[in-house]
């Protein structure tokens, strides 16, 4: 089993690598979304709202399958990693949109307007007020899309990306070690995955100390 | 007369069809203490709401000191510096220390000196008792606390005028007192404050005016003296017998 490894951590580089990738610019689209959603910018919420009921309601897989073989159909030359990245924040920037509103909306009106009471512009009163309050509350479903996202990254063997998934099935297909590989993909998910869901934990009870009042 | 700080001018407020506040007019003077009291729903805290522009306005205007409160106007946070409101329901940041709550205002919008404000804020603090809560966070504290906090965190802004609305609605009894005394020495400085209240006996104490609102219309604007033992109007005479217990 030992001979293995080696394959396993490029494999697992490869899937952190562009796991972290996807979701950073998930999270930038998410940011970005829900203020659209927030303020209510007219026609832009519109294509917001098309885009994430799109990007919800498809698999991860025929997405990546629409990018990959789809981009270069219509002229644009595109390699599988890029491929992996865009299809992951297509699909973790509609679960970052609405885990950033839900906490944006869940913030007390009555907090908005004692920030306006106080003089404060729009900016100010979403800087100081409304989004530290937001952040706290979006922390669980955040680092639940978190680990959503890193798993839903074993899609990418579809498109040929040698990640985790990828290096198993093709250790079952070379040398038919099933019961070996398949344990090394959970341990190596795992490892992966076991501190992050720490991490949340821990922050969840960090942030919920610092927030909500009464 | 001292100088009009605040002028309201045939203000109408309206809901679509539902009108709220109905050519409502009124003029405070700097260093008066008024009053609005009326039965829930009348439009006395919709008209505190308004002369802060929390609420759009469909006719009339509000003045303070001449210039116009308008929601949409380019000078509103301007204005709002100068109008200190604490609100029924507490409203104090809960992600941040009684302290910065304080001073978050004064210090990244008026752009003040932090020590400067630190200290008037624990000079201010001391008055209302709480200085050893400086540290704390709101769900840390009592209702009562946490609207003492509130109204310095107004006074911190150095405004003009104080607007109350309802501020010891969602009180237990014992701690309406603690929050209405400080008020009470407020209006002994000489701060120009408009109070909406369903506390009767300190209406009476601290107003030099009280205004009755009725169906969204002034119907009574005369001195505490005269509003609780001649009230003009029936409808007054109604609203301030509710307060008044007999047995049959």
């Amino acid at each position: 089993m030992e001979q293995y490894l080696p394959l396993y951590q490029k494999a697992a580089v490869l899937t952190i690598r562009l796991g972290i990738l996807g979701i950073v610019f998930s999270i930038l689209i998410g940011l970005i979304c829900s203020f659209v959603l927030y303020y209510q910018i007219p026609i832009i919420k519109r294509i917001v709202a098309i885009y994430i009921e799109i990007s919800r309601n498809t698999p991860l897989l025929v997405q990546l399958f629409f990018i990959y073989y789809g981009l270069p159909k219509i002229g644009i030359p595109t390699n599988a990693e890029i491929c992996g990245i865009a299809g992951l924040s297509f699909l973790g920037g509609s679960y970052m949109t609405e885990a950033f509103r839900s906490g944006l909306e869940a913030v007390d009106k009555v907090q908005l307007e004692s920030a306006e009471s106080l003089g404060m512009n729009r900016f100010q009163t979403m800087r100081y007020v409304i989004l530290p309050q937001a952040v706290s509350i979006s922390i669980p479903a955040f680092m639940a899309n978190v680990i959503f996202l890193l798993k839903e990254t074993s899609v990418f063997s579809a498109i040929s990306l040698m990640d985790l998934m990828f290096t198993a099935k093709d250790l079952i297909g070379l040398y038919y070690k099933t019961t070996e590989s398949l344990f090394l993909l959970v341990v190596f998910y795992l490892i992966i995955l076991l501190p992050i869901s720490i991490i949340g934990s821990l922050l969840e009870r960090r942030v919920r100390y610092a927030g909500f009042g009464d | 007369m001292a100088e009009e700080l605040l002028t309201i001018d045939h203000l109408t407020k309206q809901y679509g069809e539902n009108v709220i506040l109905n050519d409502v007019s009124l003029t405070v003077h700097k260093g008066e203490v008024v009053v609005v009291v009326g039965s829930s729903g009348c439009g006395k805290s919709t008209l505190l709401r308004c002369i802060n522009a929390l609420e759009s306005i469909q006719g009339g205007e509000i003045c303070l000191q001449g210039e116009k409160i308008e929601q949409e106007g380019k000078n509103i946070t301007a204005l709002r510096q100068k109008i200190g409101m604490v609100f029924q329901c507490y409203e104090l940041f809960p992600h941040l220390t009684v302290l910065n709550n304080i001073l978050l205002a004064p210090v990244k919008v008026q752009k003040r000196r932090e020590e400067e404000v630190k200290a008037e804020a624990f000079e201010l603090l001391k008055r209302v008792g709480l200085e050893d809560k400086a540290d704390s966070y709101p769900r840390q504290l009592s209702g009562g606390q946490k609207q003492r906090i509130a109204i310095v965190r107004a006074l911190c802004m150095h405004p003009d005028i104080l607007l109350f609305d309802e501020v010891t609605a969602a009180l237990d009894p014992e701690m309406v007192r603690e929050v209405l005394d400080v008020i009470l020495e407020l209006a002994e400085q000489g701060r120009t404050m408009i109070i909406v209240t369903h506390e009767m006996q300190f209406a009476k104490a601290v107003a030099d005016r009280i205004i009755f609102i009725d169906d969204g219309k002034i119907i009574e604007n005369s001195k505490p003296e005269q509003f609780f033992s001649h009230p003009e109007t029936e409808r007054a005479k109604q609203f301030l017998n509710m307060f008044e217990y007999k047995r049959k």
